[in-house]
C-alpha cells in the first residue's frame, strides 16, 4: 500500500473501548466484544459470513464459498489484527476489523449480517473496533468503500471519517483518532 | 482466437500469465504478450520477459513478446483495435491488506474504453 497516505488534521475520539452491550432498534440484546481467538468464534464467524447475501458484498469480501471464507478469515483474525464481533445469544450478528497494512496505518472493514441491518448495531460496532484499537495505540485507520454505498459512507461520516481519495472506482477514507492507550 | 495479454508485474499480472497461457494451450489462441509499465511496481523489464518466456517455453505455443512503452492502458486498447484481437487479457487488479479487490488505473482504463473484449483475470 502507498505510504503517502492522507489523514485527516482533526482527531476523532475517544471512543467506547468494548465489552459493549445495548439493546438495539429490533429490542435484540447485543453484546460487542473482542475476539477471544477460540475456534467456538471462529465459526461462528464462518456461518455469519456463509449466510452473507452477495449483494452486500464488497469489493470482493466476504468470499463466496466456505473454503475461501475460512481462508480469508485465518488471514484477518491473525494476532496481529483487532477484531470486534456483535453477538446476539450465540450468533454473530456483525464484525468489524482493522489490519495493518505495513506502515503504522490500518485498514478497516465492517459487516453487519442482513437480519440485523439498520438496529444501529454498525455504529456501536465501528465506535468500539475504534476504541477497542485506539486502546492498542493505533491512531490511523483508512478504508475503501464503493462509491454507490451510500449507507456505509454515511456511516463512516458520522464517526469522523474524511474522504482522502476520490480518483478511483472507491473512495478512499481516512480517521486519525486520539491515542487511547495507557 | 486472437488474444492480447498485458503484464506489468504486479502479482496480478503473473496470474493472468499463467492462466491465459494455460487455456491458450487448450484452446490453440494465437497469443501475443505486451510488457507494459506498472503502476506501483519497479519491476524490470528484462526480468518481466524471463517470467513471460519460461511461462511459454513448456509449451508449444508461438508467442508474439513485445515492450510496449508510454500508458499502459490507451496503449493496449491501441494495439488491440488496429490490429484486430479478439480480447484483451489483464491482471488488473491488486488485494488490500484486508482482501479487497482494487482494480487498477490501466485495467479500470481498459474496461471502460476498449471496444474489443475485456477478461479482467482476478
Amino acid at each position: 500500500m502507498t505510504a503517502d497516505r492522507r489523514f485527516p488534521d482533526d482527531i476523532s475520539g475517544p471512543f467506547e473501548v468494548p465489552p459493549v452491550d445495548f439493546v438495539d432498534r429490533d429490542d435484540r440484546e447485543i453484546v460487542i466484544e473482542p475476539y477471544d481467538g477460540s475456534e467456538a468464534e471462529f465459526d461462528a464467524l464462518v456461518e455469519m459470513y456463509a449466510d452473507f447475501d452477495p449483494s452486500d458484498r464488497a469489493q470482493g469480501i466476504p468470499p463466496g464459498r466456505e473454503s475461501r471464507i475460512r481462508t480469508w478469515l485465518e488471514s484477518i483474525l491473525s494476532e496481529d489484527c483487532l477484531n470486534v464481533i456483535a453477538w446476539d445469544g450465540d450468533t454473530a450478528a456483525g464484525h468489524s476489523t482493522l489490519v495493518p497494512d505495513g506502515d503504522e496505518d490500518c485498514e478497516l472493514a465492517i459487516f453487519v449480517l442482513q437480519p440485523y441491518q439498520e438496529a444501529g448495531i454498525g455504529t456501536h460496532l465501528i465506535e468500539s473496533l475504534l476504541g477497542y484499537g485506539a486502546s492498542h495505540g493505533i491512531t490511523k485507520v483508512w478504508l475503501t468503500v464503493e462509491r454507490w454505498n451510500h449507507a456505509a459512507v454515511a456511516l463512516y461520516k458520522k464517526v469522523g471519517f474524511e474522504t482522502t481519495g476520490a480518483e478511483s472506482f472507491e473512495l478512499e477514507m481516512a480517521i486519525q483518532l486520539a491515542d487511547q492507550s495507557d | 482466437m486472437k488474444v492480447l495479454l498485458g503484464i506489468g508485474g504486479t502479482d496480478g499480472s503473473f496470474g493472468a500469465l499463467e492462466r491465459t497461457v494455460d487455456r491458450a494451450v487448450v484452446a490453440g489462441d494465437d497469443l501475443t504478450i505486451a510488457i507494459v509499465d506498472s503502476e506501483g511496481t519497479d519491476a524490470d523489464r528484462d526480468e518481466l520477459e524471463g517470467r513471460v518466456e519460461s511461462a511459454v517455453s513448456d509449451t508449444e505455443l508461438s508467442v508474439d513478446i513485445r515492450h510496449v512503452e508510454g500508458e499502459p492502458g490507451s496503449k493496449l486498447v491501441d494495439i488491440a483495435e488496429s490490429e484486430g484481437f479478439d480480447e484483451i487479457v489483464l491482471g488488473g487488479s491488486t488485494t488490500s491488506p484486508m482482501g479487497k479487490i482494487k482494480i487498477n488505473q490501466t485495467a479500470e482504463f481498459v474496461l471502460l474504453n476498449s471496444h474489443v473484449t475485456v477478461t479482467l483475470v482476478r
